[in-house]
């Protein structure tokens, strides 16, 4: 059994390299096909009549004119007369036609009949809200005590909305039935080798007739985890049309019901010593994923504050369900807790970077990643050169602030299976179950492959995005990475040490004397007996080589656990209320890193992502009609490529970090921004704006009751 | 078969939304066309019912019959399988459907196909293909600017034409010129520097 574990530094010839991802080819050219792509032969185009209230009871619904109409080929009514609807634009019926626009006009001949209910979007407001779901109050050390001795107590309200996924690619499906058993689906999802059991269950037919295929996907960010009623509907009108359907849902859809994160708001009071050391935590906190409420953010986050006191309330509201978005709950209790924190730092007059690493050690088991990322993030935005009190920004109308936070996440490897084989023409392939979200999946399966054969990744061809390939786990909680290269490495090993066991008689050597490197099979310290790859895979003839890899397995491949610092330079406009992102830093671990191109790529994603967080994202609903106002792009506001400013990422790697293994990195650093940019407007116009988004109105809000105006 | 009069000027053909703007009654016809581009009023009426109508896309001739009310992204992709520009938005916000037509970057979901006749239509299967890219794809790819790329195929076009007009491009350029494509994944820091790639290469011609 060959050792399982990753090469070091100087014998790694493709792990930690930049590469540019394999399918950058087809992405760039319009050659890669996502699900909205495929058009299958006589598929029809379906669309769902959605609910127009907040919340109502179905009453009668009327299909016949619809159906009767030419093109039409299958309705379904996705829920019944009596069904209670608990947010609008909830889907009501389904219709499949042999175009879009037919499709359109069916959906405006069905009547659907409401008993409208009351509705409450307003959840913010907690006090008016109809049910409130308190938890348990969580209390550790003695936080009365601490805030009766404390030299500092700082007061404050924070809240963060409702906001979208907002995937480009929608979510939807293309489903054909093979016969009455078995169907293929091609869906646009993060989970390709999970959605054959999710498809069974809804059809009532065996997981082994259910194919899923996924080979690009217009962004997830952990709404797309779901075969979703609305796949299990595709499926179904195209067993009654008896023809392909395919089914995307149309832009309101997926910002309204396709994916939310919940809103947290919080009351926190916190206390420090004469010396500035963190003493007491105090906080109340709620907020709203839709009508199943949503669980407390983790508060205080990452700081092991001695003292401390909190309680959360859930509220369900008639505002569209909540889906897992990119680092569930971290974002909203980061922001929170450091905004609280650094309100305290103001309080006692310190500068936050001497807060934060006076207090370092309440951060636990990584509190010297923080300090070392601190420094290094300090030094590339000028910390110490540009950062003044809160509030002295000097004259003129727009004032300049920094602003800091940090953030944790676990990020182990999924279970994974994978299968490899080492063909006699010198080609090699591996195949899972696994999908590539634009993190780079596929490039760093073939970078490990590549490395452990002394290939290159082009060599490597990685068959994904098919739920026929060996299962591999969903791409969800910055597990793919792990997952994925682990059972990678480990196949290749494997496969590596049968081929070497063929091979060794040829070279008169045994197999533990032979090593690989650039295409070439070789005996250590005699390099004049050697077989270039192609010559050592044509020796295989017939009996090709074919492993299989696993994660977990043995050897220590992946850890869990990562550290980062985020660092923001802004400016305001005090008197239009615009924030503009002049400068972020990010300083990132996350253990050894595959490729480091699409490693920064997912950190400057995620900054862009958190900037879009930070200054414009949100659902608005109409407390009137309980109905979303923004369920489009010219509304739902996202930054364009003007509005980021200059993005610096720094990715801690060597020694104390590459040992540890393989670490996801697709969540952590979407964390900090909203934390880093409030905290840098408050230094920038001496007052805290207490949401996220910081939309102009509330930055002048903020500055109509104080600051720098 | 009616052929709909061609408007005389060369621009992107009107949006959808002026369409709908002058549209005050449901039925689709070339007479709200020439209105809006000032026209006499001796024109054809197309539809409500399908049309055959001609559109060169990426240098060749297609014939399809079409609703007149079907845009030329729905066009493209529904009825010709040329998917590369992606439909997101729909409503002119977002650029991935961006196409050029007659060499100027448009919103394809924004423009009827009915009006996209007589033009050249090029998407970004026409720039380039993965074994020969466009420089601008080529950059896109060694920087990478893109990550799910559904956006990719949009900002592609959009980013090649604005080379074409500003061939050295300093950054306040480029925020504007680039203003009109969202991208949600954030690619934005590799399609700056492939942009400024491209430019330090010689531009869209080397």
């Amino acid at each position: 059994m060959p050792e399982y574990n990753w090469p070091e530094a100087e014998k790694r010839s493709r792990i930690g390299n930049r590469k540019t991802r394999l399918d950058g080819p087809v992405k760039v050219t319009g050659k890669a096909e996502y699900t909205y792509d495929v058009k299958l032969y006589g598929m029809l185009y379906a669309k769902m009549l959605t609910c127009p209230h907040a919340h109502a009871k179905i009453v009668s619904i009327d299909i016949s004119q619809a159906e009767a109409m030419e093109g039409v080929k299958a309705i379904r009514m996705i829920q019944e007369p009596g069904a209670e609807i608990q947010w609008a634009d909830d889907e009501i019926v389904a219709v499949a036609a042999e175009t879009e626009d037919i499709a359109r006009d069916a959906l405006k001949a069905i009547k659907v009949e409401y008993e409208v209910l009351d509705h409450f979007v307003d959840d913010e407001n907690k006090d008016a809200a109809p049910v409130v779901n308190p938890a348990q109050e969580e209390v550790t050390g003695d936080p009365d005590a601490a805030f009766a001795n404390a030299a500092f107590v700082s007061e404050g309200f924070y809240g963060a909305r409702v906001i979208a996924h907002a995937c480009l690619e929608s979510h939807g499906d293309v489903a054909v039935w093979d016969d009455d058993e078995h169907l293929t689906v091609f869906a646009s999802t993060q989970a390709v080798s999970s959605l054959p059991g999710q498809f069974a269950d809804g059809l009532g037919i065996p997981a082994a007739n259910v194919r899923v295929i996924c080979q690009h996907v217009g962004g997830g960010f952990g709404s797309k985890f779901s075969a979703d009623r609305w796949g299990i509907e595709c499926a179904r009108l195209a067993k009654i049309a008896g023809r392909p359907v395919k089914l995307m849902l149309e832009r309101d859809a997926e910002i309204h019901v396709a994916g939310g994160r919940p809103s947290s708001y919080a009351k926190i009071k916190t206390a420090a010593d004469k010396d500035g050391n963190i003493v007491g935590w105090a906080s109340e906190s709620w907020g709203t994923g839709g009508p199943a409420g949503t669980g407390s953010p983790p508060v205080p986050y990452v700081w092991q504050i001695p003292n401390r006191r909190h309680q959360h309330s859930s509220i369900p509201t008639n505002i569209g369900p909540s889906r897992a978005w990119r680092a569930p709950n971290h974002p909203q209790a980061c922001f929170l807790t450091m905004s609280a924190l650094e309100d305290l730092a103001a309080k006692v007059g310190m500068d936050p970077l001497d807060f934060v690493l006076k207090n370092i050690a309440l951060t636990g088991t990584r509190s010297q990643n923080y300090a070392d990322e601190l420094k290094i993030g300090a030094d590339l935005i000028g910390w110490k050169h540009h950062w003044h009190p809160r509030g002295q920004a000097g004259d003129g109308p727009v004032k300049r602030g920094l602003g800091l936070a940090l953030h944790t996440w676990g990020g182990r490897g999924h279970q994974s299976n994978c299968e490899l084989v080492i063909h006699a023409d010198s080609s090699v392939e591996i195949k899972l179950g696994s999908q590539d979200l634009g993190t780079g999946t596929r490039t760093v399966i073939a970078l490990v492959v590549a490395d452990t054969f002394g290939l290159t990744a082009d060599d490597i061809t990685v068959r994904i995005g098919d739920s026929r390939y060996p299962a591999s786990g969903a791409s969800g909680g910055s597990t793919t990475v792990g997952g994925v290269s682990s059972a990678a490495r480990r196949a290749s090993l494997v496969a590596l040490e049968q081929l070497l066991g063929r091979i060794a008689p040829e070279l008169e050597a045994k197999p533990e004397d032979l090593e690989v490197i650039n295409s070439t099979i070789r005996v250590k310290g005699d390099h004049s007996k050697s077989l270039s790859w192609k010559e050592a895979t044509a020796l295989l003839g017939v009996s090709t080589i074919t492993a299989t890899g696993q994660h977990p397995g043995p050897g220590r491949l992946d850890d869990s656990g990562v550290a980062g610092i985020q660092m923001a330079d802004v400016s305001v406009d005090t008197e239009t209320g615009v924030v503009s992102i002049n400068k972020m830093v990010a300083v990132q671990d996350c253990g050894l890193i595959i490729d480091l191109m699409t490693a920064e790529s997912q950190v400057h994603g995620a900054l862009i992502m958190g900037i879009a967080y930070s200054l414009a994202e949100e659902r608005v609903m109409d407390p009137v009609t309980g109905t979303l106002l923004n369920g489009d792009m010219e509304f739902y506001k996202l930054p364009g490529i003007g509005d980021v400013g200059e993005l610096v990422v720094h990715m801690m790697t060597g020694p104390g970090y590459d040992e540890r293994g393989v670490i996801g990195l697709g969540e952590p650093p979407v964390v900090s921004p909203g934390a880093a940019i409030s905290n840098a407007v408050a230094n920038a116009i001496g007052v805290r704006v207490p949401y996220l988004p910081l939309t102009p109105d509330r930055v002048l809000e903020a500055l109509g009751k104080g600051g720098a105006a | 078969m009616p052929k709909p009069k061609q408007p005389e000027q060369t621009s992107s053909g009107i949006s959808r939304r002026d369409f709908f703007k002058s549209s005050t009654v449901g039925a689709v016809s070339t007479a709200l066309v020439s209105g809006v581009h000032g026209e006499g009023s001796s024109v054809e009426v197309l539809g409500p019912g399908e049309v055959g109508i001609k559109l060169n896309v990426n240098g060749k001739t297609r014939r399809l019959r079409v609703e007149p009310r079907v845009t030329l992204l729905d066009a493209l992709r529904s009825e010709l399988d040329v998917t590369g520009a992606k439909k997101v938005c729909d409503r002119s916000t977002c650029g991935a459907c961006t196409v050029l037509l007659d060499g100027k970057p448009v919103y394809a979901c924004s423009v009827l196909a009915v009006e996209a006749q007589d033009k050249q239509i090029v998407t970004v299967e026409g720039l380039g293909t993965p074994e020969k890219m466009h420089p601008v794809q080529k950059a896109f790819v060694e920087n990478d600017a893109q990550q799910c790329g559904f956006c990719t195929p949009g900002f592609v076009v959009a980013c090649a034409a604005f080379l074409e007009k500003h061939p050295n491009p300093d950054i306040e350029d480029l925020k504007k010129g680039l203003g009109g494509n969202l991208c949600r994944c954030g690619t934005y820091d590799g399609i700056k520097k492939a942009v400024k790639q491209v430019a330090a290469e010689g531009g869209i011609n080397a």
